[in-house]
């Protein structure tokens, strides 16, 4: 599961870095969120991999991590998708604004002279 | 949680909160209650920081547990020294941009006062969180505002400037959660203090990935200080912001130099153990080259609001290069240095539009061109017709003396507290006892005194252009609401010099709290036994 979810992780990351460097802004808007997903699922794996695991104690147990998922990398990855998801669509709204004021979809706001 | 006084700690970010969330209600139906609305909560915020001001003298660091939920599981805000300096210097830039605003700029896109607010609810709550995951998320806050901010008015240079902010503070803030997630998997824990307390028993093969999670959240904080080779979105964002807005967005580069004096300073100070000191030389080095990059920056721009963003890049890489230096009597010139150069910045970018205001589109371009040409223009103009006594209006005068006092602030001259502060931060570097001074050091101080110099190299030529051989001269219409704001920040950075003694005191109680964080830590962390954190996770 440890190798999967790493390579996952990598392949993730490492198409978004690339789409990140290229010219047109769709390609960038693309590229961050492919980096989110990967960057999410990298701060799920933080708490340790684990199947069939609960994260909330039942009434009155004391439970220890052996037992149990941690929750907190479950609750900051929530935050972090929320937040993600907000400033992405902000980003798009910005995008099409400067496609529209500068009439070109390269992120510079004009094409590379040649 | 004992008695009213303690809530205090959460006030400056609920008042914003709450005057942003009724503006929006109101709407653009009634201009006069969200102005209202906006002067009560930046006047409110004045005074809540000097109340906080004066409660953080005292020796125990206060902190407020939100929900009341013990440190170790919930999130705490901590106010010491240092944050309540910086929200201070938050209130009062907050409250100079709120009221030029109100002259004419917030009519010119919507919703521009909300983000105001909210901007500064970000900045105060970045400046008391104590909890890493905590300053994440009002990272998000202030920089969601940041972005309204920076593309209020719309136009082709604002957002063509602002896609590339945007980008790279995502990616930016992708780094943080990469870095908090790493030390949260390493250490257990997000809470600063707490953090502070369990590298010290950090096995010795987790502490180098822990150190490389904690080295990426630094390249996200070093992004939004513009260090460097991080730093080149900075001057064609703030130039292209609408002034009130860049004015404010001039703190938020202070953001990321707080996020390093804090993180780094409890974190790897002289009481980290094994890595007591880490990455200390990139500090300064880093600094290094982001004075060089501004100072040739500066002599090299020919607008004025690009000389105030590269001034802001000068006084981003003074601070780290200061703080790099790793020394108490340093830290505290340098937050000195930083309470100056915040207010002086802030009143040169209101001031930059007044000035502009009277020229033309292009005058600047023109006038080096000019210089370096000689267009013949000269030949042209009829000879002096009154070479005596030519009365001076009282506005360009005005505008005339804030724009030296602006030039001396930035370029560090006496008599005003930029002097003051580049003192503080050059005398504890030569006198520090016996021994050679070392080579870094003799960097340092010929990276300031240059760039100080630079500064006024460049801040005279434009002053000569735009005040003295400018073509055409005509006289500005200036509202007293737009020169009062420039006015009362010039007069803090006068204030600053006059007190500069007591102000001095505070920094250094700051900067030896910063610097020996044994009170910070026994403040925000339970009274438990020391056995308690022997293991981390």
């Amino acid at each position: 599961m440890e190798l999967v979810l790493s390579l996952g992780i990598g392949v993730l990351a490492g198409s978004g870095v690339w789409l990140l460097l290229r010219p047109r802004t769709f390609q960038v808007i693309i590229g961050l969120c492919l980096l989110s997903y990967a960057v999410n699922l990298f701060i799920f794996s933080t708490g340790g991999l684990r199947s069939g695991a609960a994260a909330i104690l039942a009434p009155g147990e004391t439970g220890t991590l052996a037992q149990y998922a941690d929750p907190l990398p479950q609750a900051l990855v929530l935050t972090a998708i929320v937040i993600g998801f907000a400033t992405t669509a902000l980003l798009l709204v910005v995008l099409l604004a400067a496609r529209g004021l500068t009439g070109t979809d390269h992120v510079d706001g004009r094409e590379r002279e040649r | 949680m004992t008695g009213w006084i303690d809530h205090l700690i959460i006030a400056p970010i609920l008042v914003p909160m709450l005057a942003g969330v009724a503006m929006v209600l109101v709407g653009d139906r009634s201009r006069a209650s969200v102005v209202t609305l906006g002067l009560v909560s930046t006047v409110g915020l004045i005074v809540l920081s000097v109340v906080l001001l004066g409660l953080a003298q005292d020796p125990l660091v206060r902190i407020y547990r939100l929900g009341d939920w013990p440190v170790a599981f919930g999130i705490v805000l901590v106010l010491d020294r240092l944050s309540a300096l910086m929200l201070a210097l938050t209130s009062v830039l907050g409250f100079a941009a709120f009221i030029f605003s109100v002259g004419r700029w917030y009519r010119a896109g919507t919703h521009f006062q909300p983000l105001l607010q909210f901007q500064l609810m970000g900045l105060n709550g970045a400046f008391l969180t104590g909890d890493l995951f905590n300053l994440f998320v009002f990272f998000e806050v202030m920089l969601a505002a940041s972005y309204g901010m920076a593309l209020h008015g719309s136009g082709v240079a604002r957002v063509r400037a602002g896609l590339h902010y945007i980008v790279i503070n995502l990616v930016a803030s992708l780094l943080f959660l990469i870095g908090a997630s790493v030390v949260y998997g390493i250490a257990g824990t997000l809470n600063l203090a707490d953090l502070a307390v369990r590298m010290r028993g950090i096995a010795v093969e987790d502490r180098g990935l822990l150190e490389t999670g904690l080295a990426i959240l630094g390249i996200a904080f070093l992004t939004k200080a513009a260090m460097w080779p991080l730093g080149f979105w900075l001057p064609p964002t703030y130039a292209a912001a609408a002034t009130p807005a860049a004015a404010i967005l001039s703190i938020l580069s202070k953001v990321g130099i707080y996020a390093v004096l804090r993180v780094w300073l409890l974190l790897f100070g002289d009481e980290a153990g094994a890595s007591a000191g880490f990455a200390g030389s990139w500090l300064l080095f880093g600094g290094l080259l982001t004075i060089a990059f501004g100072s040739i920056a500066v002599l090299a721009t020919q607008n004025l609001p690009r000389l105030a963003g590269a001034s802001v890049m000068v006084s981003s890489g003074t601070l780290l290069a200061a703080i790099g230096a790793g020394q108490v009597a340093v830290t505290a010139g340098a937050l000195f240095y930083a309470a100056s150069s915040v207010l002086a910045i802030g009143a040169f970018f209101l001031l930059i539009e007044l000035v502009e205001r009277g020229r033309e589109v292009g005058a600047d371009v023109l006038a080096v061109t000019r210089e370096a040409f000689g267009t013949g223009e000269d030949d042209e103009e009829p000879l002096e017709q009154e070479a005596v006594g030519v009365a001076i209006p009282g506005t360009v005068a005005i505008l005339g003396i804030s724009f030296m006092a602006c030039a001396l602030l930035l370029a560090g001259l006496p008599p005003l507290s930029g002097f003051l502060a580049k003192f503080a931060i050059l005398a504890p570097l030569l006198g520090q006892g016996d021994g050679p001074v070392p080579a870094t050091t003799w960097a340092l101080m010929a990276a300031l005194i240059l760039s100080g110099l630079a500064s006024l190299v460049a801040m005279l030529r434009v002053g000569i252009d735009v005040f003295w051989t400018s073509p055409a001269p005509r006289i500005p219409r200036i509202a007293v609401l737009e020169i009062a704001p420039i006015l009362l920040l010039l007069t803090l950075c006068a204030a600053l010099t006059a007190a500069a003694g007591p102000a001095m005191d505070y920094m250094e109680a700051a900067a030896r709290a910063l610097h020996a964080p044994t009170g910070y830590l026994h403040g925000v962390n339970p009274p438990v036994p020391a056995a308690t954190y022997g293991s981390g996770g």
